[in-house]
């Protein structure tokens, strides 16, 4: 999946660590921005809108946007806002209501 | 509750100047910060990037790593990760850290919230591969992630500066597509010699254009009629420059054209805004020292009007003498004789703006976007919605909530806030000032009930 990212990665020490994204497993840098690592193994679809079901990705990086949400730990979050943690368990939010949107 | 003399929000560089000057007048100083390391955005996480990416980033990022470590100093309680949800009368500041409502509570505050990228509505602008510059170059200052194919698109000197990033990381842009016209620079040219006092940021910007050049990056100016196309992701940037019709395939599309200060925290406490025409924004009434009209409350550094880090760090300084003497901590001779420097340093830093405002306008094209392009990106209110509203009798910004939901989201206008005032006010004929803006309410950003259920947990203060 690395390979296929529009985004590279500048060589870094921190060790990598096991998550998983909507049950694809990720080996992401430990203590990481969760959204720039995320992009940097080349997940492109963050979220789908609870409006119309359209696919978005992080578009700020710095909290503002809300564009990045995620959900994990039993909660939807801002993933630029979370460090990537062994064994987080992300998903997708709100797929429910996008799939409703889009019928 | 944690008390002290004096709250500042926002550790970027008017929030660390302010806490060091204000500890050095002997204040007790809390310093509130969204992320996990102090440096704001523009010197984000320089104390772990300095080391790694320092030659790529620059000589004048690794600068703030003076300012972070003055927050090591006695006096200063840096709370990270604390993201500030309201401000009381009082004054009393509630926030979120480490996943548990918290409070503390100040006898003045300094807000040093920054700036936020201007938006920039044009069509394909929500698809996923499109983010506005400051994101890249947060992505590469923390995380040194840079987007392989990536088009720069707007105007400012800020897409000079992450092209010439790119280009010492081995991964220049495809192409910068700029907005600014001749005519735009010949009106700047009345500002040259004003601007000549900072002459280092022109000699600065001549330099990251020669360096874009070398690298052959292509280009175009005077670009209108932007759109980022693709059906589930950004596929290419299509635009019209000196009568040509272009589309660069690209998988990354990075907009700016200005930033504009983040006014949500000033706002929710009733800090009067007026539109400056020069920035084509509002911003918070403020007087020298950063005083606003409400008792207490200053506001340094972008927060109160684009100024750059440089004079930010200055106004921080300002901002937190002022609140030294009217705590009687010192006195106002010894005020004035302290910050007699720091305004002419401030004064010497904003000498470029006039210039760069002039040189590098807003891109026209999304400051009253076409009808079906997205203004709200979270409930998806196109800016026809907006003027189908304006038709229905929509007076201001706050009636178009009702109308549409614009501003709801959860991103709470930020990034269409400036768009729906401007729209409006083209409607009705009236200034942006007669227009309005969104009331920001609090919370100003999210807040669980688990994490105001926590907040008076005994045994979790205990384990602090």
């Amino acid at each position: 999946m690395k390979t296929d990212s529009p985004f590279l990665e500048l060589a870094g020490d921190a060790p990598r660590v096991r998550v998983w994204f909507d049950g694809l497993a990720l080996d992401l840098p430990a203590g990481a921005n969760l959204a720039a690592a995320l992009l940097a193994v080349g997940v492109q679809v963050f979220r789908h809108t609870p409006v119309s079901g359209a696919p978005r990705a992080p578009f700020c990086m710095m909290g503002a946007c809300f564009e990045c949400l995620v959900e994990t730990g039993g909660r939807v979050q801002q993933a630029c806002m979370l460090e990537v943690e062994e064994g987080m368990q992300i998903a997708r939010p709100h797929e429910a209501e996008a799939n409703d949107a889009m019928l | 509750m944690q008390c002290c003399d004096l709250a500042i929000i926002g550790a970027g560089p008017a929030g660390m100047a302010a806490a060091a000057e204000a500890a050095q007048q002997g204040l007790s100083v809390i310093l509130l910060d969204e992320q996990n390391r102090p440096g704001g955005q523009i010197y984000r996480d320089v104390d772990r990037a300095a080391g790694t990416r320092g030659a790529i980033l620059g000589q004048e990022y690794l600068c703030g790593a003076t300012l972070t470590a003055g927050l090591g100093g006695a006096g200063i309680t840096h709370l990270s990760g604390a993201v500030v949800w309201a401000i009381e009368d009082g004054f009393r500041i509630s926030f979120t850290r480490h996943g548990r409502a918290g409070q503390v509570e100040a006898e003045r505050i300094i807000l040093a919230t920054g700036a936020l990228e201007r938006p920039m509505p044009a069509p394909g602008w929500t698809l996923p591969g499109v983010m506005t510059a400051g994101a890249a170059q947060i992505l590469l200052k923390q995380s040194g992630v840079l987007p392989r194919c990536a088009v720069l698109t707007g105007s400012g000197p800020l897409l000079y500066l992450i092209a010439a990033q790119m280009v010492r990381a081995g991964t220049p842009p495809l192409a910068l597509v700029e907005t600014q016209t001749a005519a735009s620079l010949m009106a700047s040219a009345r500002h040259l010699p004003g601007a000549l006092r900072g002459w280092r940021y022109l000699a600065k910007g001549l330099k990251m254009l020669a360096e874009i050049k070398r690298a052959g990056v292509p280009r175009y100016t005077g670009a209108a009629n932007i759109a980022v196309t693709g059906s589930t992701r950004a596929e290419a940037v299509s635009f019209r420059s000196k009568g040509q019709e272009h589309s660069i395939a690209c998988d990354t599309v990075l907009l700016h054209h200005g930033v504009v200060p983040n006014t949500q925290a000033a706002r929710s406490i009733g800090v009067p805004h007026a539109w400056s025409e020069a920035q084509q924004c509002f911003v918070p009434e403020t007087g020298t020292w950063g005083e606003t009209g409400k008792d207490g409350v200053l506001i340094a550094g972008d927060g109160a009007g684009i100024g750059g880090a440089m004079a930010a760090e200055f106004a921080g300084r300002i901002a937190a003498l002022k609140a030294a003497e009217e705590l009687g901590r010192i006195t106002a001779q010894e005020r004035d004789r302290r910050a007699a420097p720091l305004f002419s340093q401030r004064s010497r830093e904003t000498a470029v703006r006039p210039f760069l405002d002039a040189a590098y306008p807003p891109y026209a094209g999304a400051l009253r976007p076409a009808d079906s392009t997205i203004v709200c990106r979270c409930e998806e209110v196109t800016a026809g919605d907006i003027r189908s509203y304006a038709k229905l009798g929509c007076l201001g910004p706050n009636q178009a909530k009702a109308f549409g939901r614009a501003g709801m989201g959860p991103c709470q206008g930020r990034y269409c806030g400036l768009t729906v005032t401007a729209l409006l006010a083209e409607a009705s004929g009236q200034t942006p000032d007669e227009t309005g803006y969104y009331r920001i309410r609090p919370p100003i950003k999210p807040v669980t009930l688990g994490e105001l259920a926590a907040m008076d947990d005994p045994a979790a203060t205990a384990a602090e």
